[in-house]
């Protein structure tokens, strides 16, 4: 499908792909409002999450259609990421623990709550 | 890989010229396509890095960390607070302007130069909306009290961390408006007629872009 003319798809594709955005939407909104906590919450936020990510890049940027040159160079670089999210979390672990145990910062406190 | 006596021969900035307009062609896209997917993938970094300060922050601190669902509630004519309704406004807003664009997109390809001019201006309309509930939302934090260095409810790096972020993403969507608007003004005047319309693709994956970048703040700073 991808000539030189460009990413030209059926109207409908991006119908479907709009219409499940919004369900995937309503989905993660639903998990706050009906206060979904604790595992169960970090897994569906973060699956909903990854799924309109997913489609957002695949219909609407075109990703699925593109040549692997063009798909690779954008999706190679931010596996990256996850190597500096690994080392920011365990050096974080370490900052709260020793703000725990060396400077008796008090851990387990609820936030006050908001007054509208 | 042929390479002749004569260009190997060439040495200092005329070979390193020579190396970069030799008839050699990795991507198989318009050029202005293939820069701006250069520039998203920089812009993913930028927005990784205040995400993973975020993460690093809220993680060492020992403080409470506030509970967005109760700060972003919103009462509706004197009723009970609405956990967290604005921002869910605020992303069906950003969805439906991602929709309106993917078909301005195609109604480009189709060299429908009305319906690509008006689905751009409405997806810049969007935007608009957007961007305004952002201020609101902005205004009744500082209301609140909320500060970079301060809130009243727990940990001080919520407030940094707040208009850091939606401020930045802000900025983007303001910058794409004006985007949106100047394209599509170009597009009415026949500027594209003859070039060919990518330029609405191109246009379209940085909107998209600025799209994407909301899922994971709203995923990540508004509900976890």
């Amino acid at each position: 499908m991808n000539t030189d003319t460009g990413q030209q798809h059926p109207l409908g594709v991006y119908y479907k792909i709009w219409t499940l955005l919004f369900v995937l939407s309503l989905f993660s909104y639903m998990v706050d409002y009906l206060d979904v906590q604790g595992a169960l919450r970090w897994t569906l936020v973060l699956v909903f999450m990854a799924l309109k990510a997913g489609f957002i890049m695949a219909i609407f940027m075109h990703v699925k259609w593109e040549r692997m040159a063009l798909v690779l160079t954008i999706l190679a670089p931010p596996t990256l990421l996850l190597v500096l999210i690994s080392i920011m979390a365990l050096e974080s672990n370490y900052s709260h623990g020793t703000r725990v145990e060396h400077l008796g910062h008090e851990p387990d406190r609820a936030p006050l709550h908001v007054e509208h | 890989m042929a390479q002749s006596s004569n260009t190997t021969s060439q040495r200092g900035m005329s070979s390193f010229v020579h190396d970069w307009s030799a008839d050699k062609q990795t991507y198989q896209v318009p050029w202005g396509k293939a820069m701006m997917w250069v520039f998203l993938v920089s812009d993913t970094f930028i927005f990784s890095c205040f995400l993973v300060g975020y993460m690093t922050v809220r993680m060492t601190t020992a403080d409470p960390w506030p509970l967005a669902t109760e700060v972003f509630a919103l009462s509706f004519f004197g009723s009970d607070p609405i956990p967290l309704v604005l921002i869910a406004i605020m992303t069906f807003v950003l969805i439906t302007s991602s929709g309106t664009m993917a078909l301005a997109v195609n109604f480009g390809y189709q060299r429908n130069k009305r319906k690509t001019v008006a689905f751009m201006v409405l997806t810049a309309l969007l935007g608009m909306t957007f961007v305004g509930m952002q201020v609101f939302e902005w205004s009744k934090l500082i209301g609140y009290g909320v500060r970079p260095w301060s809130n009243p409810w727990g940990a001080p790096q919520f407030g940094a961390v707040f208009y850091m972020i939606t401020g930045f993403h802000g900025l983007h969507v303001s910058a794409g408006v004006i985007y949106l608007l100047i394209i599509a003004r170009r597009i009415r005047r026949g500027h594209y007629d003859q070039k060919g319309y990518e330029i609405v693709e191109i246009t379209g994956l940085y909107w998209h872009f600025v799209d994407l970048v909301w899922v994971f703040i709203f995923a990540f700073f508004y509900l976890l």
